[in-house]
């Protein structure tokens, strides 16, 4: 039996459309309604000042590399666990392009095990959409269903045959499990490293055009209203991507989207002394692009706070740029870049919608018992300081990973404290 | 002109001030005429390692350079990608820090990513000269390109300089555009719409599909390669129709001013982008570039090999 008191922090809890001052009770590993619920209140209460620190739901990163099986040189469960606790993040979801990739109930069942054994915070994988994330025939949805994953992507490669994600749609449909697409149009896009524009005509990389990502998320948009049932877009990038889903979701159809920290923060004029930390996948784009992005967060077009936590080593990425692995790590700097750049710089949200994208929104699309404050749920919490100033050394991550081009940026807001089932797993 | 030169590497002319590029036209000047002298060597880099380390073939440029160089006086090895340790999975960072181990003072690189030679050059001591890099820059090509302009026409500065072709691919079309705006020079770049994007104007130049319209009024005409083996082939439909629409033919040769100058590259596609008599012709200074790209290629040795420790 343990139990805690978090003191006259503001909670902040959307789903119960709650935001006042308060103390929040923890018994058991759940949220209980009051004091009196905490037996055994002699000795063993802990108690956690949050004068000043806002108590949210624990958050919820649903676009998360951990790179087992396969890849335990980039990062393994635990310590990409770590590095969520660490960025104040209790539940993560993990991408299924693995070695083997998560196209099976045993390989599903492996990172669960391992999960169990080694994570501090809750991991929830995803399952491949086609076997061996080829593109070319169904996995075993039903079974990655009843295995337990919390959803289907191929993230990293899109499925190009429109027929057969139409069946996927259909299967998984039937199935229960909402489909998330990595929007990639493979023709044109090529051999595309970096934003097709200015910088990519200066420096003579290949570009990466916006009309690939955004011809796929039409795509997805006609077959979500063909099959009724849920798609939901991987870090959009693209101005004609926000604008298809911002009208699509007015008339109704079950598609949303998601943003990533640097395609808010940066620009693709970072990539001009081919610095590999810049190269990701879709690529940083134009100010137009990002200003885009900014405002479908605003109105509410684009939904969903994640990192695509993408991991690699050091001797991966320190290579010729168009050889470079896409990707940079995420987990430790996301929260306090979108709360600095979206609630502090650019006044888009306020930081009870910004909480509100990493819980209820995630946690609806996904169908998670999680990302609230409900009394009976567990008791996983995040304190942040939505004002606390502080600089990104990558050299402190949590993360088996450095590949982060925010080394050195200076931030203001993050959390201090990730409790998962009551038990504080990371304090700052 | 006196000028300090402080840099070790030579990675493009984006980088370059006018003034810079300038002083490197200048000491060039002064290593064509060793070319003119019975003894063509001088002892600037005697007792200096280069290595000409080219991951992408090439024969004109790598002999170029090596040629540069020995008229230096540098001991020269060269290396290809067939036969170094990039074959064996050995990083470029990993080849590049053994070469250096070797005590290579200059490093000469071609490579098919653009960036590559800025990545060494940030990580080496060695000097790192940048002999093209993937569709990105290719500065000595400019830079002999400039001087041969210079030398024949007198200036650079109001000239009409039109380049034909693949630009979006071209390296050469960049280190032109960058060299030769910075000098004052007006700048069309004429091709078909898919390989001349109209991205390019934001650099400062004219983007034209008509090149009829353009060469009556081009004091130079540069035409770049026509690289079909690696052209995909949504690009344009075919080499007749290329040919037809952008090729200096005969005819179209009729059109330019007298005094106009024919530049190309090389290697060139004889009846491609260039008929066989124009890029033969008088107006045609086609050898001079190669000529100049020795000169060129010394004096750029010379200059970053006098910084590099």
């Amino acid at each position: 039996m343990s139990a805690t008191v978090i003191r006259n922090g503001r909670i902040i809890d959307p789903a119960n459309k709650r935001d006042r001052v308060g103390d929040l009770y923890i018994a058991d590993g759940k949220i209980v309604a009051s004091k009196s619920e905490i037996r055994n209140q002699k000795s063993e209460i802990d108690e956690i000042d949050a004068k000043g620190l806002i108590v949210a739901p624990g958050l919820i990163d649903i676009h998360v590399h951990l790179r087992e099986p396969g890849f335990g040189h980039k990062e393994t469960i635990e310590s990409g666990a770590r590095a969520a606790a660490a960025g104040g993040f209790t539940t993560i979801v993990c991408m299924p392009n693995t070695s083997p990739a998560a196209d099976s109930p045993a390989t599903i069942a492996w990172i669960k095990d391992r999960a169990k054994e080694t994570a501090c915070v809750n991991v929830l994988p995803t399952g491949a959409i086609s076997k061996n994330i080829a593109g070319e025939e169904l996995a075993l949805i039903g079974s990655l269903g009843q295995a337990g994953v919390v959803a289907i992507t191929d993230d990293g490669h899109c499925i190009q045959n429109h027929e057969l994600m139409r069946r996927a749609m259909e299967y998984a449909r039937m199935v229960g499990l909402p489909v998330l697409d990595h929007c990639q149009d493979y023709d044109l896009v090529g051999n595309g490293v970096v934003n097709e524009g200015y910088w990519s005509t200066l420096l003579g990389l290949p570009g990466w055009p916006a009309a690939g990502e955004e011809a796929i998320v039409m795509r997805n948009i006609l077959l979500a209203e063909l099959c009724d049932h849920h798609i939901h877009c991987q870090h959009v990038s693209a101005a004609g991507s926000v604008r298809l889903i911002r009208e699509a979701r007015a008339r109704g159809v079950k598609v949303s989207g998601e943003v990533c920290p640097h395609h808010i923060a940066l620009t693709d004029e970072a990539i001009q002394n081919f610095d590999t930390n810049y190269k990701m996948n879709p690529p940083l784009r134009s100010k137009a692009h990002v200003d885009s992005i900014l405002e479908g967060i605003a109105d509410g077009t684009l939904s969903i706070l994640c990192s695509d936590h993408a991991p690699h080593a050091g001797f991966e990425k320190e290579v010729e740029f168009d050889q470079a692995p896409f990707g940079i790590v995420g987990l430790e700097t996301e929260l306090g870049i979108f709360i600095d750049q979206l609630v502090h710089k650019h006044h888009k949200i306020d930081i009870v919608r910004l909480i509100e994208m990493y819980t209820v929104e995630p946690a609806k699309l996904l169908k998670l018992d999680a990302g609230t404050l409900s009394v009976g749920t567990p008791a996983d919490v995040t304190l942040i300081d939505p004002n606390l100033e502080w600089t990104v050394w990558v050299d402190q991550f949590q993360s088996s990973s450095r590949n982060s081009p925010f080394d050195g940026w200076k931030l203001k807001g993050r959390a201090v404290r990730t409790i998962v089932a009551g038990k504080t797993v990371w304090k700052l | 002109m006196s000028m300090n030169w402080n840099r070790k590497d030579l990675l493009g002319l984006r980088e370059l001030s006018a003034d810079e590029i300038n002083f490197i036209l200048e000491t060039a000047d002064a290593f064509k005429q060793v070319g003119t002298r019975e003894v063509k060597k001088v002892p600037a880099l005697r007792g200096k390692t280069l290595i000409n380390f080219f991951v992408e073939p090439s024969t004109r440029t790598r002999t170029s350079f090596e040629l540069a160089a020995h008229r230096l006086s540098a001991d020269v090895i060269n290396i290809s990608a067939t036969t170094s340790s990039l074959t064996k999975g050995e990083t470029l960072k990993d080849t590049a820090r053994n070469l250096e181990a070797l005590h290579a003072d200059i490093l000469v690189l071609r490579h098919s990513s653009a960036g590559a030679p800025q990545f060494l050059a940030e990580r080496l001591k060695s000097s790192v000269i940048n002999a093209g890099d993937g569709a990105h820059e290719h500065p000595t090509q400019g830079l002999l390109d400039i001087f041969t302009i210079r030398e024949k026409r007198g200036k650079i500065d109001n000239l009409h300089i039109v380049i034909v072709g693949d630009i979006l691919f071209s390296r050469v079309a960049r280190s032109n555009i960058f060299g030769l705006t910075k000098l004052g020079a007006r700048v069309t770049l004429v091709g078909p719409s898919t390989l001349v994007p109209r991205e390019f104007e934001k650099l400062g130049v004219t983007v034209s599909n008509q090149i009829d319209k353009v060469l009556p009024d081009a004091d130079v005409v540069n035409l770049l390669r026509i690289q079909h083996e690696r052209q995909r082939k949504e690009y344009f439909p075919g080499i007749g129709e290329y040919t037809t629409l952008f090729g200096l033919t005969k005819q179209r040769a009729k059109s330019l001013k007298p005094d106009c100058l024919v530049m190309h590259p090389g290697p060139i596609n004889r009846g491609v982008e260039i008929d066989s008599e124009v890029a033969d012709g008088l107006q045609s200074v086609i050898l001079d570039q190669v000529t100049n790209g020795l000169a060129v290629r010394m004096a750029v040795l010379y200059l970053c090999g006098g910084i590099a420790t």
